[in-house]
């Protein structure tokens, strides 16, 4: 690993943090199945099942959150600085919603909670939704732009009072977002019919994860006709000059044959597939090929963004403010000494795996909830 | 550059990183301290199988559980907030600060929410040794994720093993095992790990000793008590050594906190050490004013403290602002003037490289090389920038040495009536038990007091102050902001503190 130069070690890191973004918006299955609390549950019980189902995994969505925004400020801390500085108020909103997300579970149930069941609901619902939306949004910019520029220190400035606000006013970006949210629905659906022994909440997912895959798809069409027509953010890898150039991300999926365009079919046809044998063969393991195509879409996805020679954070208004993976990335030898340590992510995924099949080899009955004494702690 | 500073926007920024981190300080050394003591009480019921280990153990499991969730819903906001607020900060030093902060997220996080799922939901789903396994392991991620953060912190009080690019204007990592070792970050890590276990064992204190006067709960109360005052007794010895050590740290690299904790404005051979003091507030770097309206010193003790040798000189206040030829230490404005040839250098070097000019690219680095010593300095306008808030500083270091110094003794009290078995007798003991937690949160939150407004102006200690730091932002956008965290974060103190009485009140269940 040390022998890697540093354009290798960009690629590498590009790479690394394009699997925790996608293995993110696998696990938000989690903020999905808050999304449908109201829809797939009609009574207290079948809340706690839900509620209680996905209190076992809501952590592992947030850390993977939190070990996204690490990355990226480890490995390209120049997009960390610009969009996070920059587009403040989408960022802000986005973390409160993740906010009022960590103490709904914990809280909800608990005697003297000050606002009430039905309020920590409606913030996971919150979570569920906006905060899913907005992710789309900000991501949407990798594609669209962003309004700010870079001084000769790299210090931002942007060019637009929403800071970042306004990017969900962009067609692409808001569609993005709504793509994700309903994703994130359809994923969830299949998590709770895989997780919970409950006829009629099992019947419930599937139909959600038929119809929520519905509602997805004009926005996923949207989002992808766009992209294969729009200008991309082309940079000349000896200059670092960027300039529009059309077509950009079709001849970037062209150019990248195994992780570009086989990963989004294969991956959109994984979630179908996932969603089909649920809801017509009666399947109870959609979840799994519907995880691992979303991980491959999103591959895919930021592939495109960030690779052959792309802007993966553009500006609209000073093209040559725009960051990519040469100009935004850390020193050569700190990106060395965080390839070493990223060593350990097989034995995180190993371990946090072996205690998810752990957890999860009795599947959770309405008995679970009703019992005295009950180990459902939510 | 310099034309970007807003002091308006640049306090509210401050009082925002300040507002949440002190929010999630409440909430964080209960996490590390309470993690432990549950290790400990289901390690006693593992080898014992006494079912009342497991009602100990299941009950402050229930607690730490309330008081976890909230700190993971503060805690989000600070690792982001380095972007959204101190982005300059984060591109300057982003090579270095980072790697840390993801190492947190890999190595500690990920242990620490896995095994928090198997250590509620997995009491009847994994073996008992798996479970007691489990429970360490969150023990262990939730103090590992501390070691993390505080090397960063450490690297932020003394900056090691990095070096500044001049081609991108930017701090850059040399040498990951200066920063992982860097006996200012091992020791800061030390120090407020260990007193963080006194959090924790004086939480288990307050809530007994309330237990214990109701007559409810009794032997509930007694077991945990026990173990919470023991390992109060083993943590206090670290916090005393390594605050000594924290000290002694302060004096070699950030000599102006020193002086700021103890308010010695005028450095003396043979210094004394206030043990006790009311600073005049009035005090500004360079009067004739006197520096205390009233104090108690003991003689010689802070030359020994600081240099571990009697005899020795410790700067004052004045001497890091205006100078002091006679024990060679170089006056603020003169660094200023240094740091401000630096930047000068920087930018001709800029120029020179922009236009292809090879030799006066060369001579500007020459130049900059020579001053960059400084180079944070000539960000500051003034001599006097330099020095912190020195009373707040002053009283937050004294009360957490007075509050660091009685624990023990209130811990050592407990074991010795538990000893006696008198310990439910002791009414007026218990009812000062019962304060035991809040004056925990007291020295706590002051001992970051010390540590963060003492070394103001730096965001990084000599190399890059806070005016720098921070993002680009209108003093409106960050007070919109700072309401709206001050807000949602006493909502959620307030249903969390209400939760938490509540539980308390049931009590343990099945016992």
């Amino acid at each position: 690993m040390g022998s890697l130069d540093l354009s290798q070690l960009q690629h590498l890191w590009w790479l690394l943090v394009s699997v925790v973004g996608a293995l993110f918006i696998f696990l938000t299955f989690v903020q999905g199945g808050q999304g449908l609390l109201y829809s797939l549950a009609k009574t207290e019980v079948e809340k706690s099942l839900i509620i209680n189902s996905l209190g076992k995994k809501w952590e592992l969505t947030f850390t993977t959150l939190v070990l996204f925004g690490g990355a990226f400020f480890a490995a390209f801390p120049l997009f960390y600085s610009t969009s996070f500085g920059g587009a403040y108020w989408v960022w802000m909103l986005i973390l409160f919603t993740f906010i009022l997300q960590a103490v709904s579970y914990e809280y909800r149930k608990k005697p003297d909670n000050l606002l009430g069941a039905k309020a920590f609901e409606v913030f996971l619902i919150i979570n569920g939704t906006v905060g899913i939306l907005l992710i789309g949004v900000a991501v949407g910019t990798f594609f669209t732009g962003s309004n700010f520029t870079l001084n000769d220190f790299n210090f931002v400035t942007w060019h637009h009072p929403g800071r970042g606000i306004e990017a969900a006013f962009s067609l692409f970006n808001l569609s993005f977002g709504l793509f994700l949210v309903f994703l994130a629905r359809v994923l969830g659906s299949l998590y709770l019919t895989n997780n919970i022994e409950h006829a009629v909440i099992n019947q419930r997912c599937k139909d959600a994860a038929f119809t929520n895959l519905l509602w997805a798809l004009p926005f996923l069409l949207y989002v992808l006709i766009s992209l294969l027509v729009m200008d991309g953010y082309a940079v000349d890898p000896n200059t670092h000059i960027v300039s529009l150039e059309s077509g950009k991300y079709l001849t970037n999926l062209l150019a990248l044959p195994v992780n570009g365009l086989s990963f989004l079919l294969i991956g959109l046809l994984l979630v179908v597939w996932g969603v089909a044998a649920t809801r017509f063969m009666g399947s109870r393991k959609g979840i799994w090929p519907a995880g691992l195509g979303t991980v491959l879409v999103v591959l895919a996805i930021f592939a495109i963004a960030g690779y052959n020679n792309t802007a993966f954070y553009p500006s609209k208004v000073d093209l040559q403010s725009s960051l990519t993976i040469y100009t935004a990335s850390s020193s050569h030898y700190t990106l060395t000494v965080m390839s070493y340590i990223a060593l350990a992510i097989p034995l995180v995924i190993g371990y946090v795996f072996y205690v998810w099949r752990l957890l999860d080899a009795k599947k959770l009955t309405e008995a679970d909830i009703l019992v005295e004494g009950s180990q459902e702690k939510y | 550059m310099l034309e970007q500073i807003d002091l308006s926007q640049l306090n509210w920024a401050r009082g925002q990183f300040a507002l949440t981190a002190m929010y999630h300080w409440i909430f964080v050394p209960l996490t590390l301290g309470l993690s432990f003591l549950l290790a400990f009480f289901e390690t006693i019921y593992y080898k014992t199988g006494n079912e009342k280990w497991k009602f100990v153990t299941k009950f402050w499991m229930k607690l730490f559980g309330i008081n976890f969730a909230i700190g993971v819903a503060t805690g989000i906001i600070l690792e982001f907030e380095f972007g959204t607020n101190w982005s300059n900060y984060s591109w300057m030093v982003g090579d270095i600060f980072g790697a840390p902060l993801a190492a947190e997220g890999l190595f500690a996080f990920f242990l620490e929410t896995t095994f928090f799922a198997v250590m509620f939901f997995g009491w009847d789903r994994v073996s008992k040794k798996f479970h007691l396994i489990s429970t360490w392991l969150v023990a262990i991620g939730s103090n590992l994720s501390a070691l993390w953060i505080l090397i960063a912190n450490g690297w932020m009080q003394h900056p090691v093993g990095m070096a500044f690019n001049p081609d991108n204007a930017r701090f850059e990592m040399t040498n990951f095992w200066d920063i992982l070792f860097s006996p200012v970050g091992v020791s800061h890590f030390v120090h407020t790990t260990s007193s963080s276990f006194l959090v924790g064992c004086l939480f288990i204190v307050t809530i007994c000793s309330w237990y214990l006067l109701q007559g409810r709960h009794v032997d509930m109360a007694k077991k945990s008590i026990a173990v919470a005052a023991t390992f109060g007794v083993i943590a206090s010895a670290f916090v005393g050594f390594t605050g000594d050590e924290s000290a002694y740290t302060a004096a070699q690299v950030q000599p102006m906190k020193l002086a700021a904790m103890e308010g010695l404005w005028d450095g003396e051979v043979n210094a004394d050490l206030v043990v006790l003091g009311i600073v005049n507030p009035g005090k500004k770097p360079g009067d004739d004013s006197e520096a205390f309206q009233f104090d108690i010193k003991l003689p010689y003790l802070l030359s020994l403290l600081a240099n571990r040798e009697l005899g020795s000189f410790v700067p004052g206040v004045n001497d890091m602002v205006y100078g002091n030829a006679e024990h060679g230490v170089v006056g603020a404005g003169e660094k200023i003037t240094i740091g401000k040839e630096a930047i000068h250098q920087l930018a001709l070097y800029k120029q020179a490289r922009e236009k292809d000019d090879q030799v006066g690219a060369e001579i500007a680095l020459a130049a900059f090389n020579q001053n960059q010593k400084y180079l944070g300095y000539g960000y500051l306008e003034k001599p006097e920038d330099i020095v912190p808030n020195v009373p707040i500083v002053f009283y937050s270091f004294h009360i957490m040495v007075a509050l660091g110094t009685y624990f023990p003794l209130l811990f050592g009290a407990i074991l010795f009536f538990l000893y006696r078995d008198n310990l439910t007798e002791q009414k007026w003991f218990l009812r000062l038990g019962v304060f035991g937690i809040f004056m925990g949160w007291v020295a706590s939150e002051a001992g970051w007091v010390v540590a963060e407004l003492g070394r103001q102006p730096w965001a990084i200690q000599g190399l890059l102050p806070v005016s720098i730091a921070k993002t680009n932002l209108t003093t409106t956008t960050v007070q919109m902001t700072f309401f709206m965290f001050l807000i949602v974060f006493t909502t959620l103190l307030i249903a969390e503190v209400r939760i938490m009485l509540k539980q308390i009140q049931i009590g343990p269940e099945g016992e």
